[in-house]
């Protein structure tokens, strides 16, 4: 097996890689990316845009459909069980055992990985101590709440001590205190070597965490890069947003022509995209242009985003 | 950290083998579950003993003697007892893997957790398999003791109605798993239950000798199910009285259970795997 190839540089390789599900429909459509040891790697896109299909794949939770995919050197078709060895996956809508309580699902997630009892007792204990759900350890699970069930997932996720962490969505739901509390941790992982993939809507966290990142729009990538690289490929220095009362708007009718590089309506504001905002913003008043409000600000990766997606975030 | 790792060049032998050994973490994980309401599993080990004291004693009252397909006679309980060896692990072993699978499968979404580990589809199924058969064994093995006990069992050749029980067991687990991969919903469970598993419990020879009784096409048409052949053998087993017509009971248990097994994994893998 030529499995050493591309390790040395990329941890996950993919060429073409493209999940076509039993329905026929075609949620990845041929993409390529490499992510690289000890990084975290960032998968951002619209809802739909087939990032949880991607991620399956490389968990060996879903069969890739068609291209080349590497997962810490190896192939997912034939050696799925040594890969998910290695893998901690977090995945989108949690799968907690709930016939267990807390503590018995990261002990028995222990077992699944033929960790030995003496390890797994220290690291169960640790881990819900992390996660700040020692005290409920011997709770059933569904009495938790949405937030303390994410959580246990992503402590379960924890419990091999994995090379490579999977999360699709981690934080969602999370407090703003359980979400500074992961980020730490993640970091902590890639301080000690493993390698982090992360699909997340909140654009404040792919900045935090990701090193790189990739939008994916309608099963492709349509961009790539770090935060920084992206938003100044795609964006401009800064953002003038300008709120207008209602009768305004709709009688603006190119009234803003010729000055900005590009003009973004959203539908409680406009977004004027420019070198300088505070200079675009004279010039409106120049024009003598009622607004209600107005703000300048740096470009940000939500800007890139609407910019390749052509869609809000906050839908 | 991120070291390569060779591709483990196992046979195929070997890897059934580390598939099935791997598998016992499922039964652990059903213990663990189990082990704060044993009184769940105990309760099914008096419902065969409910039918053995009401129908083999009572009716036994009246009825006394029972001919067996070879002409001799033997004791209605006697009878009886031996065939609700067989139904206790048939019934232990639907109950289990019907309901109990079926909503692991459907609703808890458990297995999703599991096959992220190093846990694969085979492991899962045949995990289940064995810890129904487990269950299954309890009940079996339970009216095997209490039949022992009252002198239902008439041959030394009755100590071979255990592995005899666990195949019965295996072969219904594997069954049943392939069975609730089929129900979509919670009222599907009336079909296997109430139109598969209730009459083959009444008229697979467990209170009748059926060629005695019944018109010969029904005969015939019961001749393929698997609890008629179960009851065969392990009543054989009983009055000592085996045959030719045993050997077969075995092999057509032993393919009941290969081709269910098969089914059931090829099912999880469909639903499972999208
Ligand atoms: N099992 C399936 N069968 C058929 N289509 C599916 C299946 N799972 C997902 N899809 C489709 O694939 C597309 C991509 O879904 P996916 O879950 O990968 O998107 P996503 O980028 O993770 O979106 P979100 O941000 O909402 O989580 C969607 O159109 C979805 O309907
Ligand atoms: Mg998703």
């Amino acid at each position: 097996m030529q499995n050493s190839m591309t390790t040395s540089e990329s941890l996950v390789h993919a060429r073409g890689l493209t999940k076509r599900y039993a329905n026929g429909f075609t949620a990845v459509d041929g993409v390529d990316f490499d992510v690289r040891p000890g990084k975290a790697f960032g998968f951002l896109g619209p809802n739909g845009a087939g990032k949880t299909s991607t991620m399956r794949m490389i968990a060996c939770s879903s069969p890739v459909s068609d291209g080349t995919l590497s997962v810490i050197g190896m192939d997912p078709r034939t050696q799925a069980r040594e890969i998910k060895a290695r893998l901690g996956v977090v995945p989108q809508i949690d799968n907690l055992d709930t016939e267990l309580t807390v503590r018995e699902n990261l002990e028995m997630y222990a077992r699944y990985f033929d960790i030995p009892r003496s390890v797994a007792d220290q690291r169960t204990k640790e881990l819900l101590e992390f996660v700040q759900l020692d005290e409920r350890a011997k709770d059933q699970v569904e009495p938790l709440s949405g937030g303390m069930k994410r959580r246990l997932t992503i402590a379960r996720a924890l419990i091999n001590d994995p090379d490579l962490v999977i999360l699709d969505e981690p934080t969602t739901g999370l407090d703003p205190q359980a979400r500074h509390l992961l980020w730490e941790r993640l970091y902590q992982l890639k301080r000690r070597g493993a390698t982090l993939i992360i699909t997340t809507h909140y654009m404040d966290e792919a900045e935090q965490l990701c090193d790189h990142l990739v939008v994916m729009d309608k099963a492709k990538i349509v961009a790539e890069g770090s935060p920084r690289q992206l938003i100044d490929q795609h964006s401009t220095k800064e953002v003038l947003e300008l709120r207008f009362a209602d009768q305004t708007r709709d009688n603006l009718n190119g009234q803003l022509d010729g000055l900005a590089d590009r003009i973004e309506e959203l539908p409680d504001r406009l977004l004027l995209y420019t070198a300088n905002g505070e200079r675009t913003l004279e010039q409106v008043n120049e024009r003598q242009i009622p607004i209600e409000s107005a703000l300048v600000r740096r470009s940000s990766l939500e800007d890139v985003f609407l910019r390749l997606t052509g869609r809000s975030l906050v839908e | 950290m991120t070291a390569i790792t060779q591709p483990v060049q196992a046979g195929p032998l070997a890897e059934a083998w580390s598939r099935i050994w791997r598998a016992r973490r499922l039964v652990e994980r059903n213990i663990m579950v189990y082990r704060h309401q044993w009184i769940i599993i105990f309760s099914g080990v008096f419902e065969p003993i409910f039918y053995l004291v009401g129908i083999g004693l009572g009716l036994g009252g009246i009825i006394r003697e029972v001919p067996l397909a070879n002409g001799e006679v033997v004791a209605y309980a006697a009878f009886v007892a031996p065939a609700l060896v067989a139904t206790a692990a048939m019934n232990g072993a639907v109950f289990e893997t019907i309901f109990n699978v079926f909503f692991k499968l459907n609703y808890a979404k458990t297995y999703d957790g599991v096959l992220a580990t190093p846990m694969g589809i085979t492991e899962i199924a045949i995990g289940e398999m064995l810890w129904a058969l487990m269950r299954a064994s309890l009940y079996a093995v339970a009216m095997f003791v209490i039949m022992f006990f009252m002198g239902l069992v008439l041959s030394p050749l009755g100590i071979l109605m255990i592995p005899a029980a666990l195949l019965v067991a295996a072969a219904f687990a594997a069954a049943g798993l392939a069975g609730t991969s089929y129900l979509r919903t919670v009222n599907d469970f009336d079909v296997p239950m109430g139109l598969i598993v209730m009459p083959m419990f009444l008229f697979s020879g467990t209170f009748f000798p059926i060629e005695l009784a019944l018109p010969e096409w029904l005969v015939t048409i019961i001749q393929f199910t698997p609890l008629y052949h179960g009851i065969n053998l392990i009543r054989g087993l009983s009055t000592g009285i085996v045959g030719i017509g045993q050997l077969w009971d075995l092999l057509y248990l032993l393919a009941f259970f290969a081709v269910s097994m098969w089914i059931a994994i090829n099912q999880m893998e469909r639903k499972l795997i999208k």
